[in-house]
């Protein structure tokens, strides 16, 4: 049992991109980061969103389990900024038996939500870029807590998918690619890398909320800029799907 | 060929000769094998005269003065050197018959519309013979009239044929046609009753013309050269014996769905024996198949603009069965399963046959995934539950048109298009009052009064609504269907069934999401009605926010479950033609378009004249927490209520099924899986981009062969019109990025 609640942006009941699977994914509300390409600016705001407790949440989910061949992914939002809703909800899909994964961009010290980090399943680490600058022109803010967060699973030797989205002009230059698999490549627990590809799908959102949106004039990348970026992390010897 | 005998060696009873001889196949799809050149050169001369078709404005030539008749035509080919499977619906391919006995006028109608004249011959011998059309009219009330005038009931099949019969072709292969003769025969010396009533007098005269008829499909098969009198020695007769029973079908009548059967699993017994004894390789017996397939893809009926307003795209409906479970517990799934399944690969995706998976859990795996990597590539099938439909009729059923499902050979039914109750809760409202025309239409009840709506007295003129509609619209039904026995009768198809069968008297509903969602914010919001200068009801303001289907929420879904209860409800106590059960079906196939343009602004916030959802969906746009929610609202529908089907139109695009394709491959099949074990009953699948669409809309040159799946159906999606395909793609893709 457990009434605390939590701030919900929304429910994706068929998640088939975050995570093995068919996925249940429930949007958390508010996040630290300001990310220039983010397609859900919606959900910065700690004030917005559906109050609800970890156990009707948790009654939601169970309804779904007939199509649930993947599991639960937590993502927002930064959902490890409401790390003790987070921790309540893992923890019961843990005693259900339900596999469950966090999408997040670890941007709060790994000491406030340490206990979400060790219940769930799989982490899918969201890693903006590898220099600190770039990680700052971009979200606001660096990567220390990123890293903190992989390290802390390496030692645990739980899995992380790294992912990482590949915006032409900022992240998706070869150089910038090669040090961030270089960096990446002597991480174990990797079990995935996922580079995404920029869209502008969500650029309606940012003029619904009067955001200024920098990248109207960003091309998304190519199929043969994308194949590259993965062969340059594949080369390094990491596992980045076909 | 020996088989294994059973009761069908003595009587006529193919679901155990399947039963007995079949062979399930667990494999992958590796065994099968690319169009033969033939298969490629036939093809190509089809995809020509379609494309000459297409040109011509939808219809390439018309036989304007033979009346179309099981043997009424020359032989036609294609190309006959390179056919392996013959006969085509009149004496040129794609030519177009005139079926003038469901209605002249309608004949009438389309020729003017392709600028053909009519012939004075058969314009003469319509002077004297009276149709199906005419003896409707006849009969039907002022009340019926005005209903039908205003749309509260539409698309019956008073105009055309009702269609939505399966003759058991599979008897034709099986048995030979002298045998089914001989049967016949033997049935009519055991019909002589003590009283001559009329529904003796009835049965009598039907066994007679179906022994015309079976004959006539003798003599049709004579003039391609074959003689179809003794069963079917190997897979390429047994494919032709059928596909001529299907023929002479499609030659007698122009009905709504002339549907194929369940015939793969039956055609493959055939298949293996050849194999095995070496008769004919894989390479041969897919080149059959593709080419009987081709001719399926061919079937062509004369109809008019308005009926394709309707039903657009050119239907037949040749819904082919395919796969689903033994209720001894093995799956029916064949190599033929494949075989047929692979022709949207070796003649690229079409709207028809209509292929159609019987779904279960225990299908194969490896069955699983190739249905849905076809689904992916081609967005042609559609799936419908096995076990809910197993459940009532066995293990030899066959869907009708789009989700109608009945025992082969062994039932039939009266189609009865489709209610709509939108319409019907705006009468409520209204006072029995026409909400566009401001006629009285319904009985004259109290109108609503009150700054707001208010959720119990709408309910319970509602459900006054419903009384008079249900007997109304089962009244107008009963008059068609005997009418349509009386002057356009199917011979051919009643002659492949048993004699004595299951009728059921299939009604329709239009509007489910809409009245729901109504009724949701009538009860959850505030909805306050605006009155124009006569007093009537055209729209409502609605204040607040209400609960809407597709969300997976019960305080909705259920207002939707208790309005199909009740409707059926109300139909079962109606008195039916021929002692027929009463049913009902959720689907409108692509009329969701123009019922929505016959119907008013609805409480639901829904502006006069816009769509509504397609079969069971939710309204456009309001389902917000993604298709598997979406699917729960869906699957809560109770088919025992249902029983004639219940339809879900699914599309997303391909980015949102997963980032791999295997992964898109594992979770359709998964989310299949989900949807028929939460009680489903069907679900056509797209994967499509809109962009793909939306080029398609401007360039449909270059998209001869775009299928998509609507409410039911394959469509070409070039042959919708303009405001049919703006609807498609306004409709929900469920997307997340």
């Amino acid at each position: 049992m457990s009434s605390i609640t939590g701030r919900i942006h929304s429910v994706e009941t068929f998640g088939a991109l975050d995570g093995p699977g068919i996925r249940y994914v429930l949007f958390l509300q508010g996040c630290p980061l300001q990310c220039l390409y983010c397609h859900n600016p919606d959900s910065w705001s700690v004030r917005d969103g559906q109050v609800r407790t970890v156990d009707e949440v948790f009654a939601d989910i169970l309804r779904y389990r007939s199509f649930l061949s993947g599991g639960v992914t937590l993502s927002g939002g930064e959902p490890l900024l409401q790390a003790d809703f987070c921790a309540a909800l893992l923890s019961l899909c843990r005693k259900e038996g339900i596999h469950t994964a966090l999408d997040t961009a670890a941007s709060i010290p790994l000491a406030a939500c340490q206990e979400a980090v060790d219940l769930a399943d799989l982490v899918l680490l969201d890693l903006k870029a590898m220099d600190p600058g770039d990680c700052r022109r971009l979200t606001g803010r660096d990567n220390r807590s990123a890293i903190a967060l992989l390290d802390y699973r390496e030692a645990a030797s739980a899995p992380v998918w790294v992912r990482h989205v590949l915006v032409p002009g900022i992240t998706l230059k070869e150089e910038k690619l090669r040090a961030m698999a270089a960096f990446l490549k002597d991480y174990t627990c990797i079990e995935r890398v996922e580079l995404l590809p920029f869209h502008k799908m969500g650029e309606y959102k940012w003029e619904q909320l009067h955001r200024p949106y920098t990248l109207t004039d960003t091309p998304e990348p190519t199929a043969d800029e994308v194949a590259k970026a993965r062969s340059i992390f594949r080369d390094a010897g990491l596992p980045v799907p076909s | 060929m020996s088989f294994k005998t059973g009761t069908w060696t003595n009587t006529i009873d193919v679901r155990n000769f399947i039963n007995k001889n079949y062979t399930p196949y667990d494999g992958d799809d590796s065994f099968l094998t690319p169009p033969t050149e033939r298969t490629r050169k036939l093809w190509d001369e089809v995809a020509s005269l379609m494309k000459k078709e297409t040109a011509a404005g939808g219809v390439l030539d018309i036989d304007a003065s033979t009346i179309s008749d099981i043997d009424a035509y020359q032989p036609g080919y294609i190309d006959k050197d390179l056919e392996t499977i013959v006969g085509l619906q009149t004496d040129a391919p794609l030519k177009r018959a005139i079926m003038p006995f469901g209605g002249i006028r309608m004949v009438r109608t389309s020729l003017k519309n392709y600028d053909r004249e009519m012939d004075p011959e058969v314009e003469r011998v319509f002077k004297y013979r009276k149709t199906h059309n005419d003896g409707v009219f006849d009969v039907y009330t002022d009340e019926m009239k005005r209903a039908r005038h205003t749309g509260i009931i539409t698309g019956l099949p008073d105009a055309y044929g009702r269609g939505r019969i399966i003759g058991d072709y599979r008897r034709v292969a099986l048995y030979g046609v002298d045998a089914l003769i001989e049967q016949k025969k033997k049935a009519l010396q055991d019909y002589s009753y003590e009283i001559m009533d009329e529904a003796s007098i009835r049965h009598r005269e039907e066994i007679s013309d179906q022994i015309k008829a079976l004959h006539a499909l003798k003599a049709m098969a004579q003039s391609y050269g074959f003689d179809i009198s003794a069963p079917a020695r190997d897979t390429k007769e047994a494919i032709q014996w059928l596909y001529f029973g299907y023929l002479a079908a499609v030659k007698e009548q122009n009905g709504a769905a002339m549907s194929l059967g369940r015939v793969s699993t039956f055609l493959d017994i055939y298949a293996q024996k050849d194999l095995q004894e070496g008769r004919y390789t894989e390479e041969e017996i897919q080149e059959f198949v593709d080419h009987f397939i081709m001719k399926l893809r061919m079937v062509r009926f004369l109809r008019t603009p308005s009926y394709d307003e309707l039903f657009s795209g050119d239907p037949t409906w040749v819904t082919e069965s395919i796969g689903g479970m033994s209720t001894d517990g093995r799956h029916m799934v064949t190599k033929m399963s494949y075989r047929f399944l692979h022709t949207l690969v070796n003649l690229g995706p079409a709207p028809e046959p209509n292929m159609t998976v019987l779904w279960s859990r225990r299908l194969p795996q490896n069955f699983k995934n190739f249905c849905a990597r076809l689904s992916i590539e081609t967005s042609s099938i559609q799936y419908e539950s096995d076990s809910l439909m197993r459940r009532k009729f066995g293990d030899d059923y066959a869907i009708a048109c789009c989700v109608s499902a009945m025992r082969v050979g062994k039932q039939m039914q009266f189609f009865g298009a489709r209610a709509n109750l939108a319409k019907a809760l705006l009468y409520a409202i209204n006072g029995g009052r026409d909400e566009k025309a401001g006629d009285q239409v319904g009985p004259e009840l109290l109108a609503v009064r009150g700054k707001y709506l208010d959720y119990d007295d709408v309910m319970k003129k509602f459900s006054a609504i419903l009384d008079w509609l249900s007997k109304l619209y089962m009244n107008t039904l009963n008059v068609i269907h005997y009418m349509h026995d009386k002057y356009c009768y199917e011979r051919i198809q009643m002659a492949l069934h048993d004699e004595e069968i299951v009728r059921t008297e299939a009604c329709g509903i239009a509007g489910l999401s809409v009245v729901a969602d109504s009724l949701s914010a009538i009860k959850y919001a505030k909805v306050r009605p605006i009155r124009d200068d006569r007093d009537l009801v055209v729209d409502f303001e609605i204040e607040g926010d209400y609960p809407k289907f597709g969300n997976n929420d019960p305080r909705v879904d259920d207002i939707a479950v208790d309005v199909v209860k009740t409707f059926m409800q109300k139909l079962r106590k109606q008195r039916t033609y021929r002692g027929a059960i009463a049913t009902q079906s959720v689907l409108t196939i692509t009329s969701n378009v123009v019922y929505g343009k016959k119907t008013g602004s609805t409480p639901d916030g829904r502006k006069l004249g816009e769509p509504f959802a397609p079969g069971a969906n939710p309204m456009h746009g309001r389902d917000e927490n993604g298709c598997v929610a979406s699917m729960m609202s869906v699957a809560k529908l109770p088919y025992d209520y249902s029983e004639d089907g219940i339809s879900y139109t699914f599309s997303i695009v391909p980015g949102a099924l997963g980032r791999e394709e295997e992964d898109k491959v594992k979770n359709l099949a998964s989310l299949l899986d989900g949807y028929f074990a939460e009680g489903g009953h069907h679900i056509n699948v797209n994967v499509l981009n809109r962009d793909v669409l939306l080029d398609a809309m401007d360039h449909p040159e270059k998209y001869p062969q775009l299928t998509i799946r609507v409410s039911g159906y394959a469509v070409n999606f070039i042959k919708l019109t303009r405001e049919q395909q703006m609807d498609v793609i306004n409709r929900t893709f469920h997307t997340r990025f």
